[in-house]
């Protein structure tokens, strides 16, 4: 027999303030970051502000961003992957391989390559829910595997250790004003991929905020057995995920391969840390269950702005790893204090 | 026409072509090729399909591995002295971390030649002979070309930081030119290497002449070039056969070929000529294979071998 006092209210309960759940978001620390990185640079390099010098730095942005879309809602879901690098290669020399080899029109190519990586997220996925063992190692030894045959398909099949040229082949014009597109806004050429990359972001964004799925990739990565207990597809959500990484490294591999027409076989591999950095800067906890699309596209802005700033301020790139770590550590202090704050009130 | 197939380009149509046997009836030795080429390397590829034909022709049993990591080269060519090769050709792009191995070799009289990189060190680390081109030469060559044609403000483009060939180029371009100014860029993601030389551009509007130093690098600066709308123009090192198109269409205006093929071939060739009569290449002196100016002069004579992987 109690009587409930009004005076003590649940804290869950408690209305809070915009401001108040504002600093909640994951990204706010990001964000604070992305101003004092932007207002560094204007101040070193004011070039970096010219509209020409922005959408450069809003492509090299675009480029990890595209990735860290995939990959930010991975991490949120529990998982990481390590093979994003290479797979990112390995879509774009099925395309031109496939097309080049069988004298096919290269959409014949680009349709294969999307099954492909959607073909590798689903693996990586299956093999960890039906293994159990961490994402760590069943995506490290796919890192190692498509390096492997990223190398030995294409002197396989090219002769070579970069794939042969597909630009005088049927299809390839379309797909290259596709893939590889530029528009104009206001004078200044942007890149496709800063579009791509805004889609992906809003998409993401949409699905994880407004949709079951989002949910069940925020239980998953939270706690994966208290989300199977009240019935979420556990199993289904992760490999979705991985899935969702190979539409991105499709994406993203298609811009290469009809940007730059032929494709290295060696590339690639290390760029698999910057989508993490991207997305870990971001606010996207390595423990899962926490963070968001935008925060991961802030943490691809946060470097492309220091990767191209550096060069718009004429320093010595000798630097560049240094800064980055520095840039990783204060983020995620600054991710961290923003939250613990924002818990506390 | 079946659906899907595309009516140009694509793979060439096979044709029976009869694979060369041996040329020659000597003894069949083992030769190990050593390199630091990283995985997947465009240049590397050339050198290994030199030592490849020569070892064909020659009845040289040819064991070509690589790693980029110096003491990782190091086991490598020490497994090639286990197995008791004949000889053992190394690149020296990290002498320091080969010294012992060499020694080791040379315990196990095995003769060693170096090729490519490593021409200052070779002899005193027991080499007996050097076929390669000289980074710092090539740069001077593209310097003084440079300045003949009126260019006076370079951006050199390094694509492997810290790699010493590739600094000696640019420094012997620096050399000649004195407003050169050097570029990093990442080399393992080309959109990278296309947003960093944008923005190098936009930040150096007086630059007049970009300069890759590999054929895949400097593709993908002249694309970049051509969409800033930037007036530089764009010169290369090395060669392949996208590369040799574009010098003759116009949109590059040379390249410095070191002519990776011939030190491939020479590493294996050198053995069996030794085998052969005891020659000595070079009678002790390096044997320059480059370097070999290509431009829109010389370009024909250079274009079909480049088509074939040989250039």
């Amino acid at each position: 027999m109690s009587v409930a006092n009004p005076a003590i209210i649940d804290e869950r309960m408690r209305s809070r303030s915009p401001l108040q759940r504002l600093l909640s978001r994951p990204e706010v620390g990001s964000l604070v970051g992305a101003v004092v990185v932007l207002v560094f640079f204007v101040i070193v390099a004011p070039v970096i502000l010219q509209p020409a010098s922005f959408a450069t730095v809003l492509y090299g942005a675009s480029t990890i961003g595209i990735m860290a879309v995939g990959v930010s809602l991975l991490m949120i879901g529990g998982e990481f992957d390590l093979s994003t690098g290479v797979a990112v290669i390995s879509s774009a020399l099925t395309a031109s391989l496939f097309s080049w080899y069988f004298v096919l029109n290269v959409w014949v190519g680009v349709g294969l390559a999307l099954l492909v990586s959607l073909g590798i997220g689903f693996l990586n996925g299956w093999i960890l829910t039906k293994t159990k063992l961490p994402s760590f190692i069943v995506t490290l030894a796919t890192f190692l595997m498509l390096t492997g045959l990223n190398l030995g398909l294409t002197r396989l099949v090219g002769g070579a250790v970069a794939s042969p040229t597909i630009s005088d082949m049927d299809g390839f014009s379309v797909a290259k004003a596709i893939f590889a597109a530029t528009f104009k806004i206001g004078g200044v050429d942007i890149q496709i991929t800063v579009l791509f990359w805004i889609v992906l972001v809003a998409v993401a964004s949409w699905i994880l905020l407004r949709t079951k799925i989002g949910n069940w990739i925020f239980a998953v990565g939270g706690d994966a057995e208290a989300a199977r207990a009240v019935g979420v597809p556990v199993a289904k959500t992760k490999i979705g995920l991985f899935m969702g990484v190979g539409f991105c490294a499709w994406l993203l591999g298609m811009h290469n391969l009809f940007a730059f027409d032929a494709v290295q076989s060696g590339e690639g591999v290390g760029n698999e840390f910057l989508y993490i950095i991207a997305a870990v800067i971001g606010g996207c906890l390595l423990t899962g269950g926490y963070g968001s699309a935008i925060g991961g596209a802030i943490g691809a802005f946060i470097f492309g702005m220091a990767n191209k700033g550096i060069v718009y301020a004429q320093w010595n790139p000798d630097w560049f790893k240094f800064f980055l770590g520095l840039m990783l550590l204060l983020a995620t202090l600054v991710n961290l204090v923003v939250k613990r704050r924002a818990e506390r009130k | 026409m079946v659906a899907g197939c595309s009516s140009t380009g694509g793979r060439p149509q096979p044709n029976a072509n009869g694979a060369a046997g041996p040329a020659v009836n000597t003894p069949r030795i083992t030769i190990a090729l050593v390199s630091h080429s990283g995985a997947g390397d465009t240049f590397w590829d050339i050198v290994r399909r030199g030592a490849e034909e020569a070892a064909a022709k020659d009845n040289v049993n040819l064991l070509y591995t690589a790693d980029d990591d110096g003491p990782r080269q190091a086991q490598l060519i020490q497994q090639a002295i286990d197995q008791k090769v004949s000889g053992i050709a190394v690149t020296l792009a990290k002498p320091d971390a080969l010294k012992s191995v060499l020694a080791n070799a040379k315990a196990a009289n095995i003769p060693v030649v170096v090729i490519n990189s490593g021409e200052s060190v070779a002899k005193s680390l027991g080499a007996q002979a050097y076929f390669g081109a000289d980074d710092k030469v090539a740069g001077n060559a593209v310097g003084d070309k440079l300045l003949a044609e009126g260019y006076s403000h370079p951006i050199c483009v390094i694509h492997e930081q810290g790699n010493v060939g590739l600094e000696d180029r640019c420094a012997g371009v620096k050399a000649k030119v004195p407003a050169t100014e050097v570029l990093y860029v990442p080399g393992k993601d080309m959109t990278q290497v296309s947003s960093t030389i944008t923005s190098k551009l936009q930040a150096t509007p007086t630059a007049d002449v970009v300069i890759g130093l590999g054929a895949p690098f400097t593709l993908t600066a002249l694309k970049a070039v051509e969409a800033t709308g930037s007036k530089a123009k764009v010169a290369s090192f090395d060669l392949n056969s996208e590369l040799a198109q574009q010098i003759k269409d116009g949109k590059i205006i040379f390249t410095v070929d070191q002519q990776p093929w011939l030190q491939g071939y020479m590493a294996v060739e050198y053995f069996w000529q030794q085998l052969r009569g005891g020659f000595s290449l070079g009678g002790g002196q390096p044997v320059l294979t480059g370097p070999a100016i290509v431009d829109k002069d010389n370009v024909d004579a250079v274009l079909k071998f480049a088509k074939d992987g040989i250039r």
